[in-house]
């Protein structure tokens, strides 16, 4: 059968490739958990993850907020509610803006560069010598950058969440005529604990997404500069992907009735 | 899957075509049977070899022979499909995790292109087998590596370089210093002269060789340049389509008998053995 073919192939392909992530997922969790631990190493991925990543994801957030607060004018400004946006910036930005566009920003910034670090590491035989000097590359490589980007990415998205209520604040009461003291009184009311927790559980999923993304490809990546590209593209698109489903079932979980 | 039990006996009659010289004591690596295949390539097909302790063993082949898959199987890089790696009689096929590690304390390894970390001071790479796998202070790390960087006639500046700013035989040069840091047992050169220019594959020959006899260490190395092949080994064994065809002292290799090995070390492209060129 000339047409099963392909399918049977594609999807055993499939079977070995998720097998294969969950193994690598397992093991890299596993050494996360046990020592030796490189204390010095994770300190330098939080801040290559945490620190520079603030400029980025800081103006996205702004011009997010800012953008939102004016798109919600215009549409309920026709029924007269202007008086919900300060509800509707802080609500969209806790809970799915700030996560879900840190995240994506920090897949294009981090995810790739690590695999793109891992990946150059494979093919110039960097990783065969770490293991030859008795130094475990999952521990060594792979769990600080998992356990910092576990850490990180809730911290970013707590700046980001305020960075974003306060850019739609700015527009708020510059362009659209709110009173100050009642827009920060109108988004402290609505606010709620729950809103803010559901995004940094967000955030802290996505960061160890985009980390395993980025080290899952980069590890396996093969046959010189061509496979570390191929390795940077995938390790984003496929960091990007999951981050949004993970999204909407999380989503689900927490305000699901 | 693997076959570990599948072992000879030291005294057992050797496969045909193979001359293995009568062990004098416990190998120091003792490889029987050793098989890998990456999808339907048969790379290693059943690869039996003895290295003696404090010999310096070489291992010539052309391009694509497994000369390097056997390498990383006895390093646990690769796993073999079936066979066995003993080093001084310990079984390592299988080993995994502090077993492993505790092996590969014994080996160090000098990598085709150095594979040194580039995100690190040349020091540190020289150093990295002692503050990572020993747990060595980082002061006392340094002055070693400064040690064995002078070992290898770099002077303490080179220390504070990246591996960025090296010439390809200084690079050589660092990894061999990294190699040679925890002072091993045995010691494995990748292509040691591979991509350097004549006079500096010389000068690193030599400084192997002086590496090698002052650590007391057994070598084990793989190249296809003779006359590196020449200056660095005891012995020689050559490996074609996935076995072991001719072991047998350097000073006699120009009278092996051996049409391979004749036709491979005075590189005639007319002999047995008939370079695989297909058409596209």
């Amino acid at each position: 059968m000339p047409i099963l073919q392909p399918i049977g192939r594609t999807f055993l392909i499939f079977l070995e490739a998720t097998g294969r992530l969950s193994l690598f997922t397992l093991l890299s969790l596993s050494h996360c958990l046990r020592p030796p631990f490189y204390p010095r190493l994770i300190v330098r991925q939080m801040i290559e993850i945490g620190y520079y990543s603030l400029p980025v994801v800081g103006l996205t957030a702004i011009f997010t907020g800012m953008v939102l607060a004016l798109q919600s004018y215009t549409g309920f400004a026709r029924f007269s509610a202007e008086s919900a946006i300060p509800n509707v910036v802080v609500v969209s930005i806790t809970r799915e803006l700030g996560p879900v566009l840190a995240g994506l920003m920090v897949a294009g910034r981090v995810g790739a560069s690590m695999a793109a670090e891992i990946g150059t590491m494979r093919v110039t035989e960097q990783v065969d010598a770490l293991d030859t000097l008795a130094t475990n590359p999952f521990k060594y490589l792979i769990a600080p950058r998992l356990i910092a980007g576990l850490t990180m990415l809730p911290l970013l998205v707590l700046v980001a969440d305020i960075i974003g209520v306060f850019g739609g604040y700015i527009v708020s009461t510059q362009k659209l005529g709110f009173n100050p003291a009642t827009y920060l009184k109108n988004t402290w009311d609505f606010i709620e604990v729950q809103d803010v927790v559901s995004g940094l559980v967000k955030a802290g999923v996505f960061g160890f997404l985009v980390t395993l993304m980025g080290c899952y490809h980069g590890y396996n990546s093969r046959g010189g500069a061509q496979g570390v590209g191929a390795a940077t593209t995938n390790a984003v698109v496929s960091a990007s992907i999951l981050i949004l489903s993970f999204n909407y079932f999380i989503t689900e979980l927490f305000f699901a009735r | 899957m693997n076959d570990s039990s599948h072992t000879y006996d030291a005294s057992e009659k050797a496969p045909a075509g193979v001359r293995l010289e009568e062990p004098k004591s416990t190998p120091k690596i003792a490889i029987r049977g050793l098989t890998k295949v990456f999808g339907d390539k048969v790379v290693l097909d059943g690869v039996d070899l003895d290295i003696q302790p404090g010999e310096s063993m070489l291992v010539i082949g052309g391009s694509g022979s497994g000369k390097s898959v056997l390498l990383k199987c006895i390093l646990g890089l690769l796993h073999p499909d079936g066979g066995s790696i003993k080093v001084d009689g310990e079984e390592v096929v299988g080993l995994y995790g502090s077993d492993l590690d505790r092996v590969r304390r014994k080996f160090g390894m000098l990598f085709q292109n150095a594979a040194l970390f580039d995100s690190l001071p040349v020091w540190e790479n020289v150093a990295f087998g002692l503050i990572q796998g020993q747990r060595m202070d980082r002061g006392k790390a340094r002055e070693i590596a400064l040690e064995k960087l002078a070992a290898v006639g770099l002077g303490p500046d080179v220390g504070d370089l990246t591996p960025a700013e090296l010439s390809g035989g200084m690079r050589k040069r660092v990894g061999l210093a990294r190699a040679i840091a925890t002072e091993p047992e045995i010691i494995f050169f990748d292509e040691p002269t591979t991509g350097l220019d004549p006079i500096m594959g010389d000068v690193i020959d030599r400084l192997i060789v002086d590496c090698v006899k002052g650590l007391g260490a057994t070598a084990l190395s793989i190249t296809h340049d003779m006359a590196s092949a020449r200056r660095i080994s005891d012995r020689i064994a050559m490996l074609y389509k996935g076995k072991i065809i001719w072991v047998g002292e350097t000073k006699g290799i120009d009278h092996s008998d051996n049409p391979y090995v004749d036709q491979f070390i005075n590189g005639r492209a007319e002999g047995p053995i008939q370079m695989q060129v297909r058409d596209l």
